[in-house]
């Protein structure tokens, strides 16, 4: 029973935060911060842009170090 | 507007197409070394449970109030828009493998021919039926939520449902006449596509959620989708110098 409800929220995780957690926890940061600024009365439309324009390279980044261009990187999937 | 349902049926489309062909591919695999019967069952279930899903959540997201489900719906399609984008970007520039159906295929096939036999109930081949109803759902599953945020986020679920009808019936009619995996589908560039209007939704919509007003409105969306295409472009070009790079190196140290 555990062992399938762990399975269970192993699956959700894969399918919502897929392989790297780090661009999940940087939009949900974006988001917030998006909200406080706009709830600030500043205008906040630039911020998400900025966050992608930061997270996606730092991904990439990330696999490009570890990898030796060997096509094994992450999974196979989506 | 016009230019964010040509978009939404753009998305929707390609994304159901790209998980057509693989759930495709995995039904090729059960039913022709195994038993169609079987296969097909798994099927017609694993397409039930996705549209028992989508008659669920259809109806309760229209329900929920247009700022709160871009927001949540704007940040779940950035990250799920980001994934695509990544591993697509990674595809393009050599440092991941492509996605190639005939590999995957032989892969399925060589599995299911050494599995037992056995079936359970009305199904005679239980393997071919689980692997059929596993490829649906989980290649459908996300293809339902990409369409339903999609169509409650524009306030047109109809025109995403059609979009991926045509985009499974499209699949199945080449499937049928192929009856091979269909490994010519450009599935790497569309799936670049895909990540690359999710990503720029994900921003708009998700942006609009936590209460910012884009400069011009709707039309900012004009500007978002062509900039996050060349940032991504751009991408792939700096990570392929560096790996030239870095083969140029490796090979000069080995001469």
């Amino acid at each position: 029973m555990m062992s399938r409800l762990l399975a269970f929220l192993q699956f959700w995780y894969d399918f919502v935060v897929g392989d790297d957690w780090r661009i999940a926890v940087g939009v949900v940061a974006a988001l917030a911060l998006t909200y406080g600024l706009g709830g600030a009365g500043v205008p906040s439309w630039w911020l998400l842009p900025v966050a992608v324009g930061i997270l996606l390279p730092l991904s990439l980044w990330r696999v490009a170090r570890g990898s030796r261009g060997d096509g094994t990187a992450g999974s196979n999937t989506r | 507007m016009a230019m964010s349902s040509g978009a939404l049926f753009l998305a929707v489309f390609l994304a159901c197409v790209v998980e057509a062909v693989e759930a495709l591919t995995i039904v090729l695999a059960a039913g022709t070394s195994r038993d169609w019967r079987s296969a097909i069952t798994g099927v017609v279930a694993g397409v039930a449970v996705l549209a028992v899903i989508v008659a669920g959540l259809g109806p309760a997201l229209t329900a929920v109030p247009l700022e709160g489900l871009r927001l949540v719906v704007g940040g779940l399609l950035l990250i799920f828009g980001l994934q695509w984008l990544r591993k697509a970007i990674l595809r393009a520039s050599g440092l991941k493998a492509l996605h190639d159906e005939d590999a995957i295929f032989r892969t399925e096939l060589a599995s299911a021919r050494a599995a037992a036999a056995g079936g359970r109930g009305l199904v005679a081949d239980w393997y071919s039926f689980t692997l059929s109803f596993k490829g649906v759902v989980l290649e459908g599953l996300e293809v339902a939520f990409i369409a339903l945020t999609f169509g409650a986020n524009q306030q047109n679920i109809p025109l995403a449902a059609a979009a991926a009808l045509a985009a499974v019936l499209v699949v199945t009619i080449a499937g049928v006449a192929v009856r091979a995996p269909l490994a010519r589908v450009p599935e790497n560039t569309m799936k670049f596509v895909v990540g690359i209007m999710l990503t720029s939704f994900g921003i708009f919509w998700g942006a609009e959620g936590a209460g910012a007003v884009w400069p011009g409105a709707d039309a900012a969306l004009l500007a978002v989708v062509p900039v996050v295409a060349l940032f991504a472009l751009a991408l792939v070009a700096v990570l392929r110098r560096s790996a030239d790079m870095r083969a140029t190196r490796t090979h000069l140290a080995g001469s």
